[in-house]
């Protein structure tokens, strides 16, 4: 079997947790996943993602909320959209995936994130594309999601998988 | 998913030197999907990263892309091209471009080739792409420029491309 799309952890939340963190991740790899679905225990749908402890990033994205369409550029990893939050249909959760090639390499770090939130209402869905860049040259070690405000909510999840092109 | 049979790794390149392409080929019909994952730099302009099937150069592809540049999103299409795209999402001279690239179904002799791309560049835009190649015939082969005029830059050393079989069963 090919040594590809391998579950290298994974954390389902027994209980509220104020971040995820997947540490120590191998260069076994070639490109990593992160799969998610969340909920935030605030009003806010951000997520914060962050490489090696890192803060700053470039980002642009393109995002729709089910009545408009915009784009914008910033200067960190809070992703727009990544969980549905206190104020959506209850028991639903995001859907957020993260796709990061050549995690090892000694080139800047690239991301592709999607995420969609859905409420079957007419406020508070959103679904965004983000292309992601961190300028270091160091191998990716640790990723940490963090909700903008507050908490991730119990039955949240997150899987991390490693992608290897050989 | 089924043990063995699906995101197995077909193929992998990594440009030792600038060039005008890529390709695979000879590309087995055991699969379901392909999927390419590139990461890329060029050795100047900022063209998108564009794709032919089969060596087809005849306008037989045609595209619409939605993108968002950091200010404004947008759609745009064409129609009766001579390549499609692997993403609209342009590159530059840091490796800061990456595409995802499914190509569905492509062993099927029946229906024209359906594909879609996911470009990122945080220093210039992010995309989706779906592209169409007006063609029945199974992919065996597929190559990979930049630009409409393929190449109108070369894809720089150092570049990474993987081929990827996505099985269904």
């Amino acid at each position: 079997m090919a040594n590809t799309y391998t579950l290298i952890a994974s954390n389902t939340l027994s209980s509220s947790a104020s971040s995820v963190t997947f540490s120590s991740i191998a260069a076994t790899y070639t490109d990593l996943i992160i799969k998610a679905s969340a909920r935030c225990s605030t009003t806010d749908h951000g997520v914060n993602v962050s490489f090696n402890g890192a803060a700053t990033y470039d980002r642009i994205n393109i995002y729709g909320n089910g009545s408009s369409a915009g784009s914008d550029v910033v200067a960190d990893l809070l992703v727009y959209g990544g969980m549905n939050n206190s104020s959506y249909t209850a028991n639903t959760f995001s859907n957020f995936e993260m796709y990061a090639p050549n995690y090892t390499s000694s080139s800047y770090k690239s991301m592709s994130i999607d995420t969609t939130t859905e409420n079957n209402a007419t406020a508070n869905n959103f679904t965004a594309m983000v292309a992601g860049l961190r300028s270091v040259t160091s191998a990716i070690t640790s990723i940490t999601l963090t909700p903008e405000t507050g908490s991730f909510v119990q039955y949240s999840t997150f899987y991390l998988y490693g992608i290897k092109n050989s | 998913m089924a043990a063995g049979s699906t995101y197995t790794p077909l193929a992998t390149q990594t440009l030792g030197s600038a060039a005008a392409s890529v390709t695979f080929s000879s590309i087995s019909g055991a699969y379901t999907d392909l999927i390419v994952i590139a990461n890329i730099a060029q050795s100047a302009g900022s063209n998108s990263l564009r794709f032919r099937l089969n060596g087809d150069t005849g306008s037989n592809y045609s595209a619409t892309y939605l993108r968002g540049d950091g200010s404004t999103a947008s759609s745009g299409r064409d129609s009766s091209v001579s390549s499609g795209y692997a993403c609209d999402t342009p590159g530059n001279t840091s490796f800061n471009l990456m595409c995802i690239f499914h190509i569905m179904n492509y062993s099927n002799t029946t229906t024209y080739k359906t594909t879609l791309g996911r470009g990122s560049n945080a220093a210039i835009e992010t995309d989706a792409v779906v592209s169409l190649w007006r063609n029945t015939a199974a992919v065996t082969s597929v190559q990979f420029a930049l630009g409409s005029t393929f190449p109108s830059n070369n894809i720089a050393a150092g570049s990474t491309f993987t081929l990827y079989g996505i099985a269904a069963a």
